[in-house]
């Protein structure tokens, strides 16, 4: 039904479209000018069309349910119900209206499911009329008033304008929404855990917390030496540092080989295959990470003499650098790339050799987007899952012994949240503390980062 | 006295020609211009002098350039020092992004010229008098000079040029971006470089061509079409299209 009318509306909208322009062109065809192109015209009516739809649609979707709700359970007021019991029968009632009724029918539910579901039919069909009469009524008005003298292009740039305008906000209020929902569990999370035994306990332990008395659930005593984020903050930038070391090199140097050394038959074949690399899912890194290079490295460590964990840092980290490799590669070379041409001509012209003119004016003058895609590199490495999930272990060890295993924020969160939780429970709310900090962690770095690349701007710019 | 010799020099772009047979002999301590039509291939002579055409992959010279009798196209030649002799400017003021400073120390850095700072603080001293910019910038040696002026910016690119003391400095139309007081101190500048260096300038501008210079080539469509002193270039050419294209008939 509501498709239907969805439908009609939209195809509502393209005649209004082809009837202003219409009315344009016969404005100009009677020699008038017009203030804007014909489109416009169509557009214009177009949106008066459109708005008073969206607005019909929106107080309808906010005020029917209410409504409603209020005309079935007027039949059961005065009769003493209190509110939980009248939102009872209503929940029943709207069952029974679908069918999904399973408990003992009353004489009194199945009369006021008939009477829901006649409102409904009469709710629809009434917005069905009273949209259709008002867009019509609308764009009738509209269609009315353009004139060859009347602004068209205006309003609708104007529209424009707020729909860009909404669509960003729409992504702006979903970060201010994560934003919260982290915010109040995290505050209760350190209502029962203070925020220094979190920041600087050396112990993390959260499985401690599971097995407790429920009783006992809010006594702080309790928790002490459980949720102590030092090590595994520490497994996270340990495990993020590795990977570093394995990317930054790589990644720039086979950035600076591919824009400034490889022919363009090479790049055009190696740039593709450098960015497969990036479409890898990090599921399948994971396992690559726990059952070829963990192993190996255990083997390869045992020959030598070393005790090597299956488990061990050093994997995890290594394989997520390899992941890591195609973000520094791909930006840095587009970033090479856009160095100006007179730049590089300006420097072989005094005689300096290749790799000169890379070290001392290419690359300084990349620096800037160079250093951007490093800090991308570290908080997608500070961000990475599933390879830490898998490859890492899973226990917090405080080691920087790279060879044993260590656990990092997103792990631990996906730890916590796996399978069966409670709400309101400490160790739930650990994952929401853990998020936090992820969070300000990253928004640090990207703020450096912005920084980093605004002062080197000024400079070179 | 002869400083660059060119002989039966042939360019290609991939399969396209775009010089074809060029002779021309330059004087040593005079100003030479390149005149001729966009795309008549003036830029792209000048670039052979000092190699700048093996920057780009699919260009091809053929034929000899002595210079000081040498054969800058022979496979013996040493690019590296070759453009330390040849010094450029471009058409576009292309100052490094770093500072004014590290403009000019650039050159004599990577050819080791300067033992010690104060050698090194000497050079970028002379080059910025010579290419007349120090009263300008002796104050803002160490900021960036990609801040200085478009004149200025060009300037700049002449004492870096002149930094490591080439015997020969190639002009690619330096004045096409500038406005016409930064052209008349670039002209000035010119005209006093030419004592200690060999001057090869191509541009657009006859007047120009006319105000700097003592010998003169006239190129059109990839031809040398005639070539020899300015005066006579310009007052009594011995080709019509010589003639058509000064009076401004064409191009």
């Amino acid at each position: 039904m509501n498709l239907i009318l969805f439908t009609f509306i939209v195809l509502l909208g393209f005649t209004s479209y082809y009837f202003g322009r219409k009315k344009a062109y016969t404005i100009q065809s009677s020699n008038k000018r017009l203030t804007a192109l014909p489109q416009f015209y169509g557009y214009y009516l177009a949106i008066w069309c459109a708005i008073p739809a969206f607005i019909i649609f929106s107080l309808w979707a906010i005020f029917e349910p209410t409504i409603v709700k209020l005309l079935v359970l007027s039949d059961y007021s005065n009769q003493g119900y209190l509110d939980d019991e009248l939102n009872l029968i209503y929940e029943k009632t709207k069952s029974l209206s679908r069918g999904q009724f399973t408990g003992e029918i009353t004489p009194f539910i199945e009369a006021s499911a008939e009477k829901y579901l006649s409102l409904r039919s009469i709710a629809q069909s009434s917005k069905a009329v009273i949209v259709l009469s008002i867009i019509i009524a609308s764009v009738a008005y509209a269609y009315k008033r353009i004139s060859s003298n009347s602004r068209t292009r205006e309003p609708v740039e104007k529209f424009l304008n707020a729909v860009l305008f909404t669509a960003s906000l729409a992504a702006i209020l979903t970060t201010v929404g994560i934003v919260f929902s982290l915010i109040f569990q995290t505050i209760d999370f350190f209502k029962v855990i203070p925020l220094f035994d979190f920041v600087f306990g050396t112990h993390w332990y959260p499985a401690k917390a599971f097995v407790r008395d429920s009783s006992e659930a809010l006594d702080p005593s309790m928790y002490s030496d459980t949720f102590g984020a030092v090590p595994i903050f520490a497994g996270t930038f340990f495990i993020a540092f590795i990977a570093m070391c394995v990317a930054i090199p790589i990644g720039l140097m086979s950035g600076i080989y591919l824009a400034e050394y490889a022919s363009s038959k090479v790049r055009q074949y190696a740039k593709p295959l450098i960015e497969i690399l990036a479409g890898i899912p990090t599921v399948v890194y994971g396992f690559f990470a726990a059952l070829t290079v963990g192993p190996f490295l255990k083997e390869l460590g045992t020959s030598m003499g070393l005790e090597v964990s299956a488990e061990s840092a050093l994997a995890a980290g290594g394989v997520m650098g390899i992941m890591i490799i195609p973000f520094i590669s791909s930006l840095s070379d587009d970033v090479i790339t856009s160095v100006p041409q007179s730049l590089r001509d300006g420097s072989y012209a005094m005689g300096a050799t290749k790799s000169e003119t890379i070290k001392r004016v290419i690359f300084p003058a990349a620096l800037p987007g160079i250093v951007g895609s490093i800090l991308l590199g570290v908080s997608r490495a500070i961000g990475e899952t599933m390879i830490v999930v898998m490859a890492s272990g899973l226990a917090a060890n405080l080691t920087l012994n790279p060879l044993e295993s260590t656990s990092t924020i997103t792990a631990q969160i996906v730890v916590i949240l796996i399978g069966d939780q409670a709400f309101g429970d400490p160790k739930t709310q650990a994952a929401f503390a853990l998020g936090m900090s992820l969070f300000l962690v990253t928004l640090c770095l990207n703020i450096v980062a912005l920084r980093v690349v605004k002062k080197y701007r000024e400079k070179y710019e | 006295m002869i400083k660059i010799k060119a002989k039966n020099v042939d360019v290609f772009y991939g399969k396209k020609q775009a010089l074809y047979n060029i002779g021309l002999d330059i004087e040593e301590n005079q100003v030479t211009a390149l005149i001729g039509p966009s795309g008549c291939g003036k830029s792209t002579f000048l670039r052979c002098l000092n190699r700048m055409n093996d920057v780009i992959d699919i260009c091809s010279v053929k034929g000899e350039i002595l210079i000081n009798d040498f054969n800058i196209n022979d496979k013996s030649c040493d690019v590296v020092r070759l453009r330390e002799k040849i010094g450029m400017v471009f058409q576009k003021p292309n100052p490094f992004p770093k500072t004014v400073y590290e403009n000019i120390s650039y050159g004599p850095t990577i050819h080791g010229m300067a033992q010690s700072k104060q050698e090194m603080d000497e050079i970028v001293e002379t080059s910025l008098k010579k290419a007349a910019l120090w009263e300008e910038v002796k104050d803002r040696l160490h900021e960036a000079g990609t801040g200085l002026s478009g004149g200025q910016q060009q300037r700049l690119c002449i004492a870096r040029a002149i930094s490591v003391r080439p015997e020969v400095i190639l002009m690619d139309e330096p004045c096409s971006a500038l406005d016409p007081i930064a052209t008349a101190q670039i002209e000035e500048l010119i005209d006093e470089l030419k004592k200690e260096h060999t001057i090869i300038i191509v541009t657009h501008s006859m007047a120009q061509a006319a105000r700097v210079s003592q010998n003169t080539g006239f190129f059109h469509l990839g031809h040398l079409i005639e070539h020899g002193s300015t005066d006579k270039i310009f007052k009594n050419p011995d080709n019509t299209k010589t003639q058509d294209y000064i009076t401004g008939r064409f191009g």
